[in-house]
């Protein structure tokens, strides 16, 4: 069996590590590096509970090969802890009861994220668009939806009244 | 729901990544698509050449007319603006609706092109723009028009020993007319039927009719769809009796709402 040594930077720290050519990084970094913050569901790109940012984007790791990251820098959900959006996220989620069980909460919470980010104008049809590749099987995503457009609405620069 | 064992290798200039092709191994670029069927097993090569680390695999170049699409450019880029003019508009639009943004993040057109899911949206639309796909074997480069790339249900043009370089796509005017619409009952899965219809100023209209479990049919003068709708769309998908009558019902919507949004003011 063949062994392939890389190099990752996870949530900041540099680390070399070795990787049997069919892991997945989500394998990588939940069962070697104990990240067990990163969700393991369908694994084959389809529920999102996986979502890791991968050099600054969110990616699948159930898809990505180990391998394939070598120099990569990857940032998984114990890496966000002195992110801004990201606390408002996680405080914006227990606010609107956008999680219970919490299966998906991670990937959903890496999505989210980039949404606020990239898409500061989007509205409601537009976050509901691009959390379709997250799914969650609790909330029924409203609490969700409110949640990401509640942190969207409180980054804009208030228009009107004073 | 591992991958069975199969070695990896990086190859760092084309030539050797087509030798490795060459003698067996299966490509690997953002494996958005392999990865899933190598997970359930579906597919399991003996080894993977991994294309994403070799120069000029990613990014676009425009001359004289053409747009030359690096095999490695992924659907966010194209989403983002990466494809200048109104092609990259016509691009962005379908990139968007292309699986998710995590995938589009990783998920390359050149992957997706030369794996030919016939569900998948490159193998629709690229046909339709018109263009031409670089393949490079062992011989060095050969041209490959888009409307003939896909000849089966993951099957393709290519032989066994080469690789998808670049695909190029032409330049066009802001006069320029498209529709596109597909069917999906949730945002980002597979299309169960795909059409596109683009109208070029002064040259008969193309359209395509795809995500039908065969390779896309390509109708390279569609004058007589834009003329009469109803009835040619009813004849196209009257050709296709195995797909069974609700596909084809949404075959003939997916022709009638992309000639609409053609034709729109």
């Amino acid at each position: 069996m063949s062994r392939i040594s890389i190099s990752l930077t996870v949530n900041g720290e540099r680390t070399e590590v070795e990787t049997e050519p069919r892991e997945h990084l989500a394998d990588l970094l939940r069962g070697r590096l104990m990240l067990t913050g990163t969700h393991v569901g369908c694994e084959h790109g389809v529920c999102g509970a996986c979502t890791v940012e991968i050099d600054g984007v969110p990616a699948r790791s159930c898809i990505t090969y180990a391998g394939s990251c070598d120099g990569a820098s990857v940032r998984t959900i114990e890496g966000f802890g002195d992110d801004t959006v990201m606390a408002a996220l996680r405080e914006a989620f227990m606010q609107e009861h956008a999680l219970q069980c919490g299966y998906c909460t991670p990937g959903m919470l890496v999505a989210a994220r980039d949404i606020v980010l990239r898409l500061p104008e989007a509205d409601e049809a537009r976050v509901r668009e691009e959390l379709a590749g997250n799914l969650c099987r609790c909330t029924g995503y409203r609490g969700i939806v409110r949640a990401v457009l509640g942190v969207l609405a409180a980054r804009r620069p208030r228009s009107g009244h004073v | 729901m591992k991958p069975a064992v199969f070695s990896y290798a990086r190859p760092k200039s084309w030539s050797d990544a087509v030798k490795l092709v060459a003698s067996g191994a299966r490509a690997g670029a953002g494996t958005q698509s392999l990865g899933p069927l190598l997970n359930l097993r579906l597919a399991q090569p003996d080894m993977i050449a991994d294309l994403r680390h070799l120069p000029d695999y990613a990014g676009v170049v425009v001359s004289g007319g053409v747009l030359r699409i690096g095999a490695g450019t992924t659907h966010a880029a194209i989403e983002d603006g990466a494809v200048p003019g109104r092609t990259g508009e016509i691009m962005a639009g379908v990139a968007r609706r292309i699986a998710y943004r995590p995938v589009r993040n990783r998920g390359t057109i050149g992957g997706s092109l030369a794996h030919a899911d016939p569900a998948a949206d490159w193998v629709a639309v690229l046909p339709a723009l018109g263009g031409t796909a670089i393949a490079l074997g062992l011989r060095g480069e050969r041209r490959v028009p888009l409307a003939g790339f896909v000849t089966g249900i993951f099957e393709t043009a290519l032989a066994s020993d080469e690789l998808l370089r670049a695909v190029e796509v032409p330049t066009l005017p802001a006069g320029v007319r498209w529709g596109h619409w597909k069917f999906c009952r949730k945002v980002g899965e597979f299309s169960k039927v795909t059409a596109c219809v683009l109208s070029v100023p002064g040259t008969a209209p193309r359209a395509v009719l795809a995500a039908l479990d065969r390779p896309p049919l390509v109708i390279e003068d569609a004058s007589a769809l834009l003329d009469d709708t109803e009835a040619e769309a009813a004849r196209i998908v009257s050709a296709f009796p195995e797909l069974g009558e609700w596909r084809r019902a949404v075959a003939q919507t997916a022709l009638r709402k992309a000639v609409a949004a053609v034709k729109q003011p």
